[in-house]
């Protein structure tokens, strides 16, 4: 076994040596440019995009027309959301979106509440799901977009997509969702699932770092997104700037491994992820999965470790890539929104460790996890002074802390 | 970010973790910091009502590895110190000898923060008036 193990597949993954195997030519004798029309150096690189195109387009059940290459997830998110915006500001100003959602998507939003528009952030139950009737109440005829992420990724839940398209489109919105954690991972298709606009990435998908794309609907009805940056007018017009012939290449790849392989590796990440939660769960007291258990991306597993904090477990188990809701390292202090979202208390946000297992994650890797985490959790609580208390009978909830 | 080997040190192998009898008049109890911030440190002593001395110092700590350090280190500081000298620990003295980062020099001033107040928690049993803290937060 090689240490640290990768247990981070949230965040990003390795990339596939077939994948990469695939891009190489692409760099060196296969250098053209996609938009050079007159010559052989530039059909080969259209060719190989537009092949890409296909392969993308496969995974999520859309048409190879309907594919516009980006830079990542948060490009795709901020020309979808901003794009969208702009394309029908005459026909409204409102976006309904949802409180977990990434980054990118919180604050594109937030970029087009200071230009005046309007925006709704639904709260979500614990397990992380929203309120469908709550999402028909909240959309208006001034509603253009409802955005809703797939599949989130800090704990995992996937949302009911399907319905939640049909209460968006209902009432006249289009429907985007961000599939950067769930694409490549659980079936996703976006005539089944009436999606509009749906992002992704490729480093998410065990492709390329620095390569996206945003899918962009075609017909039923024509969406249109009015460009984010100035140039020559690729992509349909959509996204301008020369087309990153490797990395969509890679990302063409990824989507075809990930594709071909989905229904094994799923069901293996799943048995490795309930192993290890199921192990930890029953031997460690005190111990909550956050987030949807039934409607869960089958290789995440999000736990809070009470009266320990993440951070401090991190550095326990350090043979282990994970990350953690405790926002210890950062300036502010503040713990995961998401977790905070799904209503856990600060100490319990703190306290939470998310394990994402991924395509090249052993069985042995996972039993060694098993009793390495057990170990470091038993030996925090030891010198952890909640611990003492909570075993005492105190409820810490009543004590007068001094917060800093 | 990297720890420090003394902080990997000190994680690894914590110094006088454990509890003192708080009911005991010559212990003075610390609890500083709160669950939602993530950390919480109790850092308690047991003085000789003779000399004012230390003797004993004991610490349990919720939080990163470099806020275990820092009340680690602290209680190996005090164990020998009169109340007085341990007054004069200054949470600085703490960053330097572990060689905290801009960022967790909270935990130093938390370790600060957990010596003052069991020193007081000592003196007000002990019918003394309790020391004016200087508002670090």
């Amino acid at each position: 076994m090689k240490f640290p193990i990768y247990l981070d597949n949230n965040a990003t993954t390795p990339m596939d040596p077939r994948v990469l195997e695939a891009m190489l030519p692409y760099f060196t004798e296969k250098f053209g440019n996609a938009a050079s029309r007159n010559h052989a150096f530039g059909w080969e690189a259209e060719e190989a995009v537009d092949y890409a195109r296909e392969q993308i387009a496969k995974l999520i059940n859309a048409d190879e027309k309907e594919i516009v290459f980006t830079s990542g997830a948060t490009e795709s998110i901020n020309l979808a959301i901003k794009g969208v915006a702009e394309m029908y500001e005459k026909k409204g100003n409102h976006i309904v979106t949802v409180v977990t959602e990434h980054k990118a998507v919180l604050d594109s939003c937030k970029h087009l509440e200071r230009l005046g528009k309007r925006v709704t952030y639904l709260p979500v139950n614990k397990e992380g799901l929203i309120d469908l009737n709550q999402l028909a109440d909240a959309i208006t005829d001034k509603t253009i977009l409802v955005s809703v992420m797939y599949a989130n990724n800090e704990i995992g839940t996937i949302q009911n997509i399907r319905e939640i398209s049909k209460i968006a489109r209902s009432k006249g919105a289009l429907f985007m969702t961000d599939a950067t954690q769930a694409a490549g991972k659980i079936p996703v298709d976006v005539e089944a699932d009436g999606i509009d606009l749906l992002a992704m990435s490729g480093h998410k998908i065990y492709g390329p770092k620095g390569v996206g794309m945003l899918y962009v609907r075609r017909k039923n009805p024509r969406v249109k997104v009015t460009a984010q940056m100035d140039g020559g007018g690729h992509e349909r017009g959509m996204r301008s700037g020369t087309i990153n012939v490797t990395g969509a290449v890679g990302l063409g790849k990824a989507c075809e491994i990930a594709m071909q392989e989905m229904p094994t590796e799923s069901v293996r990440l799943a048995k490795l992820r309930d192993k290890l939660e199921n192990a930890l769960l029953s031997t460690i007291e005190e111990t909550y999965v956050n987030g949807s258990k039934e409607r869960r991306l089958p290789h995440v597993s999000n736990i809070s470790f009470a009266y320990v904090e993440g951070e401090g477990l991190m550095m326990g188990i350090k043979n282990l890539a994970v990350s953690s809701g405790s926002a210890c390292t950062s300036a502010s202090l503040e713990p995961s929104y998401v977790l905070k979202a799904l209503g856990l208390n600060d100490e319990l946000a703190h306290s939470s460790i998310r394990f994402g297992l991924g395509r090249f994650t052993t069985e042995e890797e996972i039993d060694y996890a098993i009793p390495y985490v057990q170990q470091a959790v038993a030996k925090l609580r030891d010198v952890s002074p909640l611990w003492e208390m909570f075993k005492e009978g105190i409820d810490l909830s009543k004590i007068e802390w001094k917060a800093h | 970010m990297a720890y420090s080997d003394k902080v990997v040190d000190h994680y690894s192998n914590p110094r006088n973790v454990g509890t003192l009898d708080k009911d005991k008049k010559e212990v003075g109890t610390g609890l500083v910091g709160a669950p939602e911030c993530g950390d919480v440190m109790r850092l308690q002593i047991e003085v000789d009502p003779e000399t004012k001395t230390i003797i004993d110092a004991k610490f349990k700590t919720y939080g990163c590895g470099s806020a275990i350090a820092s009340s680690s280190l602290a209680t190996e500081w005090l164990k020998g110190k009169t109340i007085d000298e341990a007054l004069t620990i200054d949470n600085m003295d703490i960053v330097e000898e572990l060689s905290l980062p801009p960022v967790k020099i909270h935990c130093s001033v938390l370790a600060e923060d957990a010596i003052k107040a069991a020193i007081n928690d000592w003196r007000i049993k002990n019918g003394l008036e309790p020391l004016e803290l200087e508002e670090h937060h």
